[in-house]
């Protein structure tokens, strides 16, 4: 079947089958920061921004995004560099393959609240598996990156 | 010591933005997509033969290339196992066999055009089995009637005790002194059995690779994996084809933790690429990683401890039975650390030691390596041990240990009796005692409704390497420019190796860390390293770049000296260049690098090889304060304080998340990751919704701190970090849930159902 | 594995009916559960354009589509005004925000999962369903139904009135399963306290012997929840054993009564 969708911002027309996952349609699409880590739908590696919601690409069908808007991390690059730098200065992006899923996810975060708790960070969040850092890490960098961006905002 | 520049700072990793941002970097990403799909048909079976495997229907799907069963693979028996030739691990393998050992040993390698081809091509494989009864009890597997190796061409190539007559993968025994009689006149004995399962690493990328025929007809191998060298020899093996012809490299590595240290899927897709000519692939799925992958080794730890009533610890006696599985990979070496790696951590007073262990085979999941490497499961019974002489006694467990940890100088008889040349566990418990508040947290405290918080603790040690066998070696060379390349062989798997390796080049070579470009790993382009395991990489392979960093350095004074028309001893180097020592002239670096390309006869690239003859420990101490819902079992795990002597750290930043990383795996595998199997030998956590490895929420308040030692012979000082600090969340909560229940758990994980049934039934 | 040959969308809830009668064909949900069969499905019916992603007053009590994510059900004031949380605090710990932005309440009901926190959380609530041509019915009717029987699910209707309510579950850990989970309201003086992931699919039990009348008291609150574990039947999975689920069932409905009183 032929779907059209618009992918980080850019108009997409594909043929695909019925039970084409929209993770595996992604990656054949280039976007290779989407990646799988199980079949159960529960690290949040796949996930991307289905109008503007974080979804897991492993459990939506291309097909149901047919006349959405997808966004993936490669479409997000200045939105996420505005606090990767953050985590990356705790050494907490490790292995990196859990990095596209979660820092996806801390964009709908941080769009939906953009000055949280530690305890909402944690419980947003709570669905990226990361099995190099511990989490610690990744929370301090968030912490460091709202607290900068409240300095600059009051300074 | 001069200040350092480079070493010891909270640098970036080289590689952090791009992994950030998504970039394709991972095996799956930098290979062609149009490969052929290969996937491995298991058996449903623990034990069976097959009569007869018909593929005709298989091979009728569109799109499908090759089904190889068999009687089409090479009948030489090899290991899997990521070792030094000659392995340890005994050669019980064949990429494919009749005899099938475990609920997912490989029936049948499958390729074909497209994934949905092969699916379907996997489904029309009829295979008739001959249902063996299976050995699934690990206390019942040793001189068992039923044989899991009862084929004539099994080889051990090392003495370690092995008989597949007997079911044995390894076995031995030694010792120090007169246990017997030390324990006899001990008038206290602890003497428990601890319990720990075949958890699973769990790293987030599954096991991957690529293969092709290149330009020369050689097999190309991209693969996820820890040691590209041994996977080279590994591969030829299990082909039966010149070690010559296999070329392997690693892009990055989506963590490894020991998992890639075996080569699990490896040999699949480079049999079909070497049979078919074309490209082809193999990506495990998460199933695959629970069922057929290489955990840990399921040990029980028996433990006699002997102590004064004072609290001196006056003897240890272990026996450890181990539980390789179908296969042996690491199988002889894992149990040693059992022993090595927690006896010596009292060693101040012991009189005398025994450690006794086998090593057997099953029909269940072959074991492999995972961080800790046995010194996990041998921690956990020690440590519990000595947290239950610590209650015995009504003593302070910090007390107790004070009273018996190595100290600095001491002479360790049970760790080959190396001398701690630099050892800090006592100032790292001390600190810790202090971050965490121990005097205020050990203390039981009611909350009310049930609730009670307790604290525990528990020490750890591991090795650096392995001592007088790792081989890790640097190339670094001069480039146009005064620009550097620092070639490994060692893998960083997210560690951070490339980084950290390359903040001592550039602390040798005084110059900024972006001057220095990291390349690794390639069996063709790398020099020869062991492969980063046995927490070896900073400490053997960091001393490899340390020494060839100067020994450029002076071949770059030789030069200056031409330059400068005087001798090289009369000469400094800067790092911006060379100069004449009384200052009257210089030569930048950038004069030297392009005078080394015109008419120089001195080489400006150097590969230097290290290897240790002792492997220094780490130490670490760990305490951790629970609350125990007294009326449902539930333990939420409040705060987790550790204090590391890493020797120097390289770099605080990455030790400090490898401790933390590690400490959250072993929360995981003391809570939540559970291995259970059904009565045919089914692994049941098959997936994450079964195999719950610990969310963020899961973890609490992680604090991590160092109290650092000086190690004479590792890089500025450096040990290792990766390892030793998965070791104490084990014996630390399972302490901590002793003081707030009344009741010791001795077997992982320790589940609200077992605390609130236990306490019940207690 | 899941394969599917065709997709459609249908413009009407008559359309998509008379997809689903075919045994062959399935109502996409979430997919999160569909995915991880082994199942050829020859079409799969996606609702999204029938309109059913909405939670809504209206004069017979608050309406929840059938494609309502269990995201917009956790964060939804409406729902969370009329239970104190209870809605949230029944679908927060499912994964993790992604999956709950996947997970519909539709799908999460028809399934009648075992384990299933939002049939837990609506048969507690007494909630009514609303099927295509089958008309409206309580959700504790629709559980009863064969699933041979192939309904369209269009909402989820419950009650306007304000209730005491309070969600508490036992998991292994933070994002996983329940091992016990129990829903306990309170409406117009009448306590309904549902158990889920017995681990067989949620029940109802309701205050038959008047253990609770009058004051609420620890310990009628403790008389009553051993009743209730007594009366309750309980199985033994992965998760838990059959006895642990009789000791949780205890402390559970125990302290979710005592926590409505706390309100």
């Amino acid at each position: 079947m032929e779907i059209k969708l618009t992918l980080n911002g850019k108009p997409v027309t594909a043929s695909v089958d019925a039970d084409k996952l929209l993770l595996d349609f992604l990656r054949e699409q280039g976007c290779l920061s989407v990646k799988r880590g199980c079949e159960t739908a529960n690290c949040g590696l796949c996930t991307v921004l289905l109008d503007g919601v974080p979804v897991l690409s492993c459990s939506v069908l291309a097909a149901r995004a047919a006349g959405h808007q997808v966004q993936t991390l490669e479409g997000l690059q200045q939105e996420a560099e505005e606090f990767v730098g953050f985590i990356a200065d705790q050494g907490a992006e490790q292995c990196g393959f859990c990095n596209p899923g979660f820092v996806m996810n801390t964009i709908a975060l941080l769009r939906e609240n953009p000055y949280p708790t530690d305890e909402e960070i944690r419980a947003f969040l709570a669905g990226n598996l990361c099995r190099c850092s511990g989490y610690e890490g990744q929370l301090r960098g968030i912490r460091n990156y709202l607290n900068w961006k409240e300095g600059k905002t009051n300074g | 010591m001069a200040e350092l520049k480079s070493v010891g700072k909270p640098v970036r990793k080289k590689d952090a933005m791009q992994l950030l941002l998504g970039k394709p970097l991972f095996v799956e990403d930098v290979t062609p997509r149009d490969a052929l799909v290969v996937k491995v048909l298991r058996s449903p079976h623990a034990n069976a033969r097959i009569r007869e495997i018909r593929t005709e229907n298989a091979m009728k799907v569109p799109g499908m290339v090759a089904v190889y069963t068999y009687r089409d693979v090479p009948q030489k028996r090899f290991t899997m196992a990521g070792q030094t030739y000659p392995e340890p691990s005994p050669y019980d393998r064949l990429l494919l066999d009749q005899h099938l050992r475990f609920v997912g040993d490989a029936v049948a390698i499958v390729a074909g055009e497209t994934e949905k081809a092969v699916d379907k091509a996997m489904k029309l494989i009829r295979v008739d089995y001959e249902v063996l009864e299976p050995v699934l009890d690990f206390h019942t597997a040793k001189d068992n009637p039923i044989l899991v190796h009862p084929e004539d061409n099994w080889r051990s190539l090392c003495p370690v005790g092995a008989d597949n007559r007997r079911n044995l993968c390894a076995s031995g025994q030694e010792g120090e002194g007169d246990i017997d009689e030390v324990l006899d006149s001990c008038p206290v004995v602890i003497d428990h059995t601890y319990h720990v399962k075949a958890c699973q690493q769990a790293m987030m990328e599954t096991f991957r690779t690529y293969t092709e025929i290149d330009r020369y007809g050689r097999l190309h191998v991209i693969s996820s994996t820890q040691i590209v060298f041994h996977c080279r020899r590994i591969i030829a093996n299990a082909l039966d084809i010149p070690k010559s012809m296999v070329h392997v490299e690693k892009p990055r590595i989506g963590g490894g933790f020991g998992a890639k240290q075996t080569v699990v899927a490896e040999v699949y897709p480079a049999f079909v690429t070497w049979k078919t000519r074309r490209p082809a692939r193999m990506v495990y799925s998460r199933k695959e990683c629970q069922i057929a992958a290489s955990p840990r080794h399921e040990m029980e730890v028996h433990v006699r401890l002997g102590a004064t009533q004072e609290g001196i610890i006056r003897g240890i006696d272990l026996y450890t039975l181990s539980n390789t599985g179908a296969y042996g990979e690491h199988g002889p070496t894992t149990v040693g650390l059992s022993g090595h790696k927690s006896i010596p951590v009292y060693t101040a007073n012991l009189e005398a030691f025994r450690f006794t262990y086998d090593v057997v085979y099953t029909n269940r999941q072959s074991a492999g390596a995972y961080r800790g490497y046995g010194a996990t499961q041998g921690l956990f019974a020690v440590e519990s041990a000595v947290n239950e002489l610590a209650e015995k006694l009504h003593m302070d467990p910090l007390t107790l240990r004070e009273k018996n940890i190595v100290r600095e100088g001491m002479v360790m008889p049970a760790y080959y009796h190396e001398t701690a040349n630099a050892c800090a566990l006592d100032r790292c418990i001390e600190k810790c005692a202090e971050i965490f508040n121990w005097k205020e947290k050990y203390p039981v405290r009611d909350m009310g409704n049930g609730k009670i918080r307790a604290a525990g603790v528990g020490l750890s040690m591991q090795g650096s390497g392995i001592s007088g066998l790792d081989v890790g070696s640097a190339t670094i060379k001069l480039g146009d420019e005064g620009i550097y390349n620092l070639m490994i062989g060692a893998a960083d798997m997210g560690t951070g190796c490339d980084t950290t390796l390359a903040q001592i080049a550039a602390e040798c070579l005084d110059c900024d860390l972006d001057d220095i470009a990291v390349f690794g790993a390639d069996t063709d382009a790398s020099p020869y390293d062991s492969g980063s395991y046995a927490s070896s990489t900073a400490y053997v392979t960091g001393k490899a770049v340390e020494k060839a960093c100067l020994e450029l350095r002076e071949n770059m004074r030789r030069i200056g000296a031409n330059m400068l028309g005087c001798t090289p001893e009369e000469t400094v180097f800067s790092g911006k260049g060379v100069s004449c020592a009384d200052g009257s002239a210089s030569v930048s670096l950038m004069d030297i690098a392009t005078r080394s390309m015109a008419g120089n006869n001195i080489p400006v690239q150097v590969t230097v090889s290290h290897s240790s003859p002792v492997s220094p420990p780490p130490f670490m101490a760990g305490m951790v304060e629970v609350e125990v819902d007294t009326q449902t079992g539930h333990v939420e795990l409040l705060n987790y304080s550790a204090v590391v002597d890493c020797g120097t750290p390289l770099n605080p930043n990455l030790v400090r998340i490898q401790a933390e990383g590690g400490i959250a795996q072993g929360i995981g595998m003391t809570l939540t990751e559970n291995v259970t199997y059904t009565a045919k030998g089914r692994v049941m956590e098959d997936s994450f919704m079964q195999y719950k490895i610990p969310s963020r929420l899961d973890v609490g308040k992680l604090q991590v701190d160092f109290a650092c030692s000086h190690e004479p012979t590792g890089p500025f000082g450096a040990k290792s970090i990766g390892e030793v600090v998965i070791n104490t969340p084990a014996p630390a909560i399972a302490h901590a849930i002793y003081r707030a229940t009344g009741v010791w758990h001795r077997e992982l994980p320790i589940t609200p159902e077992k605390i609130l049934m236990s306490m019940e039934h207690g | 594995m899941l394969t599917i040959k065709n997709y459609l969308r249908p413009k009407t809830p008559q359309e998509a009916y008379d997809l689903v009668q075919k045994r062959s064909n399935v109502i996409l949900g979430g997919m999160l559960w569909l995915k991880m069969q082994n199942r050829r499905v020859d079409t799969a019916i996606d609702l999204q354009d029938l309109g059913l992603s909405y939670i809504r007053q209206e004069e017979d009590g608050v309406h929840i589509g059938a494609m309502t994510s269990l995201r917009t059900l956790e964060t939804s004031p409406i729902l969370n005004e009329l239970t104190q949380g209870a809605a949230a605090e029944a679908v927060k710990p499912i994964v993790g925000v992604q999956f709950r932005n996947c997970a519909t309440v539709g799908g999460s009901l028809y399934g009648r999962f075992g384990f299933s926190d939002v049939l837990t959380l609506f048969l507690a609530w007494d909630a009514q369903v609303v099927l295509y041509g089958a008309g409206r019915m309580p959700l504790s009717q629709f559980v009863q139904i064969p699933r041979s029987r192939r309904d369209l699910l269009l909402e989820v209707i419950v009650s306007s009135q304000p209730v005491q309510a309070s969600y508490q579950s036992q998991r292994n850990s933070a994002t996983d399963f329940p091992v016990l989970a129990c829903c306990v309201m309170k409406k117009d003086g009448v306590y309904r306290c549902c158990l889920g992931a017995r681990p067989g699919a949620a029940r109802c039990y309701e205050d038959e012997t008047h253990i609770l009348q009058g004051n609420l008291t620890e310990e009628k609150a403790e008389t009553f929840a051993r009743w209730v574990s007594e009366q309750a039947a309980f199985g033994s999975n992965m998760r838990g054993s059959e006895a642990y689920r009789r000791r949780l069932a205890e402390t559970l409905v125990r302290r979710s009564l005592l926590a409505l009183e706390e309100e």
